[in-house]
């Protein structure tokens, strides 16, 4: 962004990768997808880099209101520096955060999801997709709840995945009643409370009943806890967990 | 007949004090709470509570007992039609005073009639589900004792209303048929009409007795039930109403900013701003309230997640969608709400006992515990369930923000994250510099 900032230029989007899809190794290749995608596209954008700090989400839900405030005014002083509008991520809590926390900070931007910026790239055809290798494959998709229930989402990732030739299926629980993966609200980073079993595995039994070749996530989060989840039950040979992205960068040979 | 009269009266305006006097004290209760402004979108709470209050649109996205509910819910509101002509006749001495309408009136008294017929029938099915169909959401452990007892007396009181406003029309009918003085003919008797045989061969005075008898039996189960609401689950009838229009109206995973931190965050960013002036405390119940960080009893917490705590049925509809719960996990979303409601209750009982909040050494965490309140992935299945917008999570955000900020009690795993947060801008252990190391991969 910096650079940007120097040369005077303005970029079309800010993308903010978030700590997940900085550091997490699983989770870099969805940005690098993204990025792939967002090159395929002609799209302007750019990125913090050190300057990007961690949104705070998990700080707040983990009730360290103080911390979250400390994450979220440096970044709102840094994207309001460079005069940031309109925001792409790949992380459903750092959307919610972006969008819907920060206006109360004095930050209010564009921010989008990438399954939504992806499904305008795709509707205004600034990227096409062959969907030749995912014929006769199932696709199921695993609702992110801080998109999903959280910020009203359901359609824009399955527009997108429509555009490959498979079947898309629908889980038992999904959309408004789709089942959380077990990560959310700051649970991604302990254990869990002691119970009769994990989250994710009741998620992933859920997801593998639907018998897809193909589980397509949305949060670098959900991604992390269904991958565990398709090992828990020996099916990682049969089955692998996508994020969107991953599976347009791949449709569209990016 | 004007000693009974006065005698309806007088108990008709003993019931209707009572009942003021139990809901200046529930509103008393949850203006314990901390002051909210909520008044914004008009227009828009309006068509919720229309949506959502009285057409009932998350009940029916579980068909049959929402549709059953419905049937329960229809009668009783169209029923009352009936009930204010019962206080009318009762106050005057008059009989079936509506009758003047004529063919409007038959319509009525016949619609009554099947109504009662469908919530009859409709509380015997819930009674079934209830007492025969394990239905584990019915039977988990915060249902043990009152709470289920509740559920049942309130459907038996229903059944036992309904059956008393059948036999009531029939025994009527029967002495106007015989044309016995202040027994008019009017109305349509879809139902009574079959129950009229049944009472058709006892002498003059002893159905006379009956009709009497069920007319006080009916009439006072109804005043008796309107002052039990406000003990009971079932306040839900009353209080959906200004809770759906409270409700929040914002994306669900909002969690509420605090505007006191944002003071103190940005007067240490920046030395030049000076630090937020403390906050002046509250006067609550003749004691004077100081600001906590999130909350540690009722007190700390909005006065619309007290409301909600009122407003709670029971139906555990939450706790059936909550990921924690269906894996076992202690937290149940209907628990935290029935804490709650049981904890302001509480501290209700002992402000109108010694005038004042004297502090009892207890509070909502005596009730709920950090399991229950670690246990939660705030990923808002329970507020999508719930069918009156109630909001379980913001109880759980203010909760662990006291947990965290007042009492530093976290789990160490957060702690972790929170140092990660804090030292390197992420919650893992990776420096600033390390942010753009996916760059050079390929």
């Amino acid at each position: 962004m910096s650079e940007f900032a120097t040369s005077g230029e303005v970029p079309e989007v800010l993308f903010w990768v978030g700590c997940a899809g900085s550091f997490d190794d699983r989770a870099r290749k969805i940005t690098k997808a993204f990025v792939r995608i967002l090159n395929a596209a002609k799209v302007k954008f750019a990125v913090l880099g050190q300057e990007e700090t961690c949104s705070g989400d998990p700080a707040r839900r983990a009730g360290n209101e103080f911390l979250f405030q400390m994450q979220a005014l440096q970044n709102v002083t840094v994207l309001n520096g460079y005069g940031v509008k309109r925001i792409v991520t790949a992380c459903p809590h750092c959307f919610n955060t972006l969008k819907n926390e920060y206006p109360a900070l004095g930050g209010s931007y564009e921010v989008m999801h990438h399954t939504q910026f992806i499904n305008t790239l795709l509707k205004e055809g600034r990227i096409k997709v062959q969907g030749g290798d995912f014929a006769g494959k199932r696709i199921t998709f695993h609702d992110p709840c801080y998109l999903g229930r959280g910020n009203g989402e359901y359609e824009a990732p399955r527009e997108v995945l429509l555009k490959l030739d498979a079947a898309l299926v629908e889980l038992k629980r999904s959309k408004q009643n789709g089942l959380c993966c077990g990560a959310g609200g700051a649970q991604m980073f302990k254990e869990a409370e002691p119970g009769a079993r994990e989250v994710n595995h009741e998620r992933s039994e859920e997801a593998l009943a639907a018998s897809p070749n193909i589980i397509a996530a949305g949060c670098p989060f959900c991604n992390t806890m269904l991958t565990d989840g398709v090992k828990h039950f020996n099916k990682e040979g049969e089955v692998v967990v996508k994020d969107v992205a991953e599976l347009i960068a791949e449709a569209g040979e990016l | 007949m004007i000693v009974a009269q006065a005698l309806f009266g007088v108990l008709l305006i003993a019931a209707i004090a009572l009942f003021a006097r139990n809901i200046r004290r529930v509103m008393r209760n949850i203006n314990l709470g901390k002051p909210e402004i909520i008044n914004d979108r008009k227009a828009e709470r309006w068509r919720t509570m229309a949506l959502v209050a009285l057409g009932q649109s998350k009940m029916v996205v579980r068909p049959v007992a929402g549709f059953m509910h419905i049937l329960i819910y229809v009668g009783f509101v169209i029923i009352n039609l009936e009930v204010l002509e019962i206080v009318i006749d009762g106050l005057f001495g008059t009989h079936r005073i509506g009758a003047f309408l004529g063919g409007f009136y038959d319509l009525l008294i016949g619609s009554f009639e099947i109504l009662a017929v469908g919530v009859l029938l409709a509380c015997v099915v819930f009674i079934t589900r209830r007492a025969l169909l394990q239905l584990s959401r019915f039977h988990k452990p915060e249902m043990k004792g009152w709470p289920s007892k509740d559920a049942m007396i309130i459907l038996v009181t229903e059944i036992a209303l309904m059956g008393a406003f059948l036999k009531l029309n029939a025994t009527d009918q029967v002495l106007a048929q015989r044309g016995i003085e202040h027994y008019t003919t009017a109305g349509s008797y879809p139902v009574s009409s079959m129950l009229q045989p049944f009472f058709s061969g006892m002498s003059d005075g002893t159905v006379l007795a009956f009709e009497r008898f069920f007319w006080w039996f009916h009439i006072l189960g109804i005043l008796a039930f309107l002052n039990y609401l406000p003990y009971s689950k079932h306040f839900h009838i009353i209080l959906a109403f200004p809770n759906v229009w409270y409700s929040k109206l914002e994306p669900r995973t909002l969690v509420s900013n605090m505007p006191r931190i944002t003071g103190e965050v940005k007067s240490m960013i920046d030395p030049s701003v000076p630090p937020p002036e403390p906050a002046t405390p509250r006067m609550v119940a003749g004691v004077e309230m100081t600001e906590r960080f999130g909350a540690k009893d009722v007190f700390d917490l909005s006065w619309k997640s007290l409301l909600d705590a009122y407003s709670c049925t029971e139906c555990g509809r939450c706790t059936s969608e909550c990921p924690a719960n269906l894996t076992g996990k202690l937290l149940s979303p209907r628990k935290i709400m029935m804490d709650t409601r049981d904890r302001l209750e509480e501290v209700g009982k002992a402000i109108d006992a010694k005038g004042k909040w004297e502090d009892d050494g207890k509070s909502l965490h005596s009730r709920i515990s950090e399991e229950e309140l670690w246990a939660c992935t705030t990923c808002n299945a329970c507020t999508q369930a719930c069918p009156v917008n109630i909001d379980p999570v913001g109880i759980i955000m203010e909760m662990r923000r006291y947990k965290v900020m007042e009492e530093s009690s976290t789990r160490p795993a957060l702690t972790s994250m929170f140092n990660n947060v804090e030292n390197n801008g992420a919650p893992w252990a990776f420096g600033p510099d390390k942010r753009m190391e996916w760059t050079a991969e390929g």
